[in-house]
């Protein structure tokens, strides 16, 4: 070690790293980036197709229900705001987040059912998938926002049971805001998809 | 170890479904090797029809029409897909990231196990399309519509199906995988050790996770929208339903290009981090390079067009998106002369981990320059669908593939199975590789500057090219010798497993944490989580007996820096 001839000053032991956002959320962020690409690349889709057009929506095909779906987008956005009021219970004492949990689940259940009908009436009406890149693109950007509104309710559904059967620990409410960010997510990019897709007019 | 019966079986389920992220590292290895066979396989067949144009292939018959098409679909495929990102990203980032930041597995290990068995499934499905009705995709590895989006037009319609559901899987698994990666190296770095700490390597590692993050949705949106056009009738690509087909190839190359520095930023890292250890010198430039990965990372989301300079894009379109590509040989550049600059009086090793680092460094001059031709729109005209282009993308691709990937190989296998590798069978395997990949692609050049036509399964209809068989023989005997002269790797590999000499735990004198680790790392890698106190490249600093100073040595005497 060190001889007389220097004064020796211990070198301090670096501390341990607090990391500033959790692992958890740091991976759920980086996962919704991606998500937002894969909805750019669809809004982008979109929107080239209907430049093509020469009018929009085309003539003679059936009309978006632009009013019920506005209800039904209130619903999403409702949804969003219970699971605001989720994550802020997970972090009182006593705090009642599987009520809301559950009422944000229930209200996302309530917009994908008026999605539903909606399809149904639409195919009713012959708007499909083969109907042109009209019908085209609303099934398949809308149907590709259901999917990730399922996915969203499954990891609710787990994320709830767990709240409900054992109370908040720290790990569960870390849950909880993962998969609120998750949910938050897809509320948000909702809004803009019913603008873009459910606005009558466009078209060159 | 237990001796009853019960626990060995567990212990073999939980050897094969490993969170270990070394395991599933090797898994990843293991996988992207035996593709890499299959991929080269089938570049000889293409080269062996090129080259005797009508003759039978041993085994396959006349691989002509269809059959040629999806041979080449296939070889691009599997060497993007299933041999580049298993072997580049899934096996070097998942061994190396805990190891080298410190810390005992990644962030999500149970996610981490989850990508490599999605992979392990998208390569079953990608097999499997070669067993099927008509065989595997012959659309290339591009997919464009209408080709792809019309079963008749290909002529196929179970091989295009599979080819998108297994792409399809493989995009998810790396999905899963770079989460991982970025996390890892963000949240659980060692006590000490800051951004500015991090191997390059790691860098490099996050830096393409990122880019092939932000890049693979739309690539998703659009072979969603093509899987739609198959089977549920939808229009997205026919100009006859209102679709646009020029559309698909935006969506593609706006994941395809950064795709090219996904591959590319993790081989730079290989080699950044095989340099200074066989220079014993600090390596130049750290954060020059740094910043050009983050340019080059940047810059890589706007220059995808440069693909379609002769599809009917826009002119106007064509000069910004020239002059964006030409800008990104600029950090690629700086990255290249920091490294020259780190050799620069060093005292040089040619060890193998070495020998293939230069030669990355010089086969992928090559690559870069002649992407500069290929990205000014006046010449790509020219020389657009030449094999000018087959050369070029070769040696941009083969370099970061091969060439960093066997430099990591004999670097990190004394790790990886506590073992060395052979050096005279290294050095055979470097010399064979080096020599035939020029071989190969060397005469390519001057056939595409000819105006040789690519995709074309029998060129010699062209009589107006005139004879350029020689040089098509040139290039067959390349690829037949790039083949045999992995046989020495495959020698070297599982041989030393048993016979190599025992190597230490740090064999090369390197500073980087997971030398610190025993050779192989246990489960947990560290027996203690180490404390970080420098940077990685503190070679031949003076004052000290070893030319070498570890990240984890705490310096002796005066507080050198402040902690955390």
């Amino acid at each position: 070690m060190s001889t007389a001839a220097s004064v020796t000053v211990p070198t301090p032991r670096p501390v341990e790293r607090r990391p500033a956002v959790t692992a958890g959320r740091v991976g759920m962020v980086l996962f919704l980036f991606t998500e937002a690409m894969l909805f750019a690349g669809l809004v982008s889709a979109f929107l080239v197709l209907q430049g093509r057009a020469p009018v929009w929506p085309p003539p003679g095909q059936p009309r978006l229900p632009v009013a019920a779906t506005g209800v039904n987008t209130l619903f999403l956005i409702l949804s969003g705001v219970t699971m605001l009021r989720a994550v802020a219970a997970s972090r009182k004492v006593g705090g009642n987040t599987a009520t809301w949990l559950a009422a944000t689940g229930g209200l996302g259940l309530a917009f994908l059912l008026g999605q539903g009908i909606e399809w149904a009436r639409l195919l009713g009406y012959g708007l499909t998938t083969r109907s042109g890149v009209y019908g085209a693109t609303f099934y398949a950007v809308v149907g590709i926002h259901g999917t990730h509104v399922v996915a969203a309710l499954i990891a609710l559904a787990v994320t709830w049971r767990r709240a409900d059967r054992g109370g908040i620990t720290p790990a569960r409410r870390e849950s909880v805001v993962v998969c609120a960010l998750f949910w938050i997510f897809v509320v948000a990019v909702w809004p803009i998809l019913y603008v873009l897709l459910y606005q009558p007019w466009g078209g060159r | 170890m237990s001796h009853d019966g019960h626990a060995e079986a567990a212990g073999l389920w939980s050897r094969i479904f490993s969170t270990d992220h070394k395991v599933i590292a090797k898994q990843y290895l293991f996988t992207g090797i035996a593709m890499a066979f299959l991929g080269g396989i089938l570049a000889q067949i293409m080269r062996l029809q090129l080259s005797n144009p009508g003759h039978p292939v041993p085994g396959l018959g006349v691989v002509q029409g269809i059959k040629y098409n999806a041979t080449v679909t296939m070889h691009g495929t599997v060497m993007i897909f299933w041999v580049a990102m298993p072997l580049l990203l899934g096996a070097f980032g998942n061994f190396l990231i805990p190891l080298m930041v410190g810390t005992r597995d990644m962030a999500f290990p149970r996610l981490n196990m989850l990508s490599y068995w999605t992979f392990f499934l998208s390569t079953v499905v990608l097999v499997s399309s070669f067993l099927v009705p008509g065989g595997p995709s012959p659309v290339g590895w591009t997919a464009y519509p209408p080709l792809s989006a019309i079963p008749a037009y290909s002529g196929n319609t179970w091989g295009v199906h599979l080819w998108i559901l297994a792409v399809a899987l493989e995009l998810v698994a790396f999905l899963m995988g770079g989460i991982n990666y970025i996390t890892t190296a963000i949240n659980l770095r060692a006590p000490g050790m800051r951004m500015r700490d991090l191997p390059l390597v790691v860098w490099m590692q996050i830096a393409a996770s990122i880019i092939f993050l932000f890049s693979v949705g739309p690539l998703v949106a659009g072979a969603v929208m093509l899987l739609l056009d198959r089977t549920a009738g939808t229009g997205f690509y026919n100009p006859a339903a209102g679709g646009d087909p020029l559309l698909f190839q935006h969506l593609f190359w706006f994941f395809g290009h950064p795709e090219v520095y996904v591959l590319l930023l993790p081989g730079l890292g290989i080699v950044a981090e095989i340099l200074p250890v066989f220079s014993r010198k600090p390596i130049f430039g750290y954060r020059m390079i740094v910043w050009s990965t983050v340019v080059t990372g940047l810059l890589s989301f706007v220059v995808w067009a440069h693909h379609q300079f002769v599809s009917g894009i826009d002119p106007r379109l064509a000069a910004p998106f020239s002059l964006t590509t030409i800008l990104i040989s600029v950090p690629v550049a700086v990255t290249l002369f920091c490294f020259m600059a780190t050799l620069y009086r060093g005292s040089i090793e040619f060890k193998t981990p070495m020998l293939f680092a230069l030669g990355m460094m010089a086969v992928f001059l090559i690559g870069g320059v002649t992407g500069i031709l290929n990205g000014s729109a006046a010449a790509d005209i020219y020389i657009h669908d030449t094999y000018f282009v087959v050369a070029h993308f070769h040696y941009a691709l083969i370099p970061p593939v091969f060439f960093s990937f066997f430099a990591g190989i004999y670097y990190w296998y004394p790790k990886m199975f506590g073992r060395m590798m052979n050096e005279t069978l290294g050095r055979l395997h470097f010399l064979g590789t080096f020599l035939f990949v020029n071989v190969t692609f060397l005469p390519m050049f001057v056939m595409g500057l000819r105006g040789y036509p690519r995709r074309v399964y029998d060129p010699s209809q062209f009589v107006a090219l005139g004879n350029m068989g020689g040089m098509q023989i040139l290039a067959t005997i390349g690829t037949a010798g790039l083949l045999f002269s992995q046989v020495p790797l495959l020698i070297n590999f599982f041989g030393s497993m048993k016979r190599g000499r025992v190597a230490g735990a740090n064999p090369w004198r390197a500073n980087t944490l997971e030398w610190l680790a025993p050779s192989p790392p246990q489960h947990g890698n560290f027996d203690e989580i180490p404390s970080v106190y420098r940077w990685p490249y503190e070679y031949s600093a003076p004052g000290r007996d070893n030319d070498w100073y570890p990240q984890h040595v705490a310096p002796e005497g005066a507080l050198s820096r402040k902690a955390g």
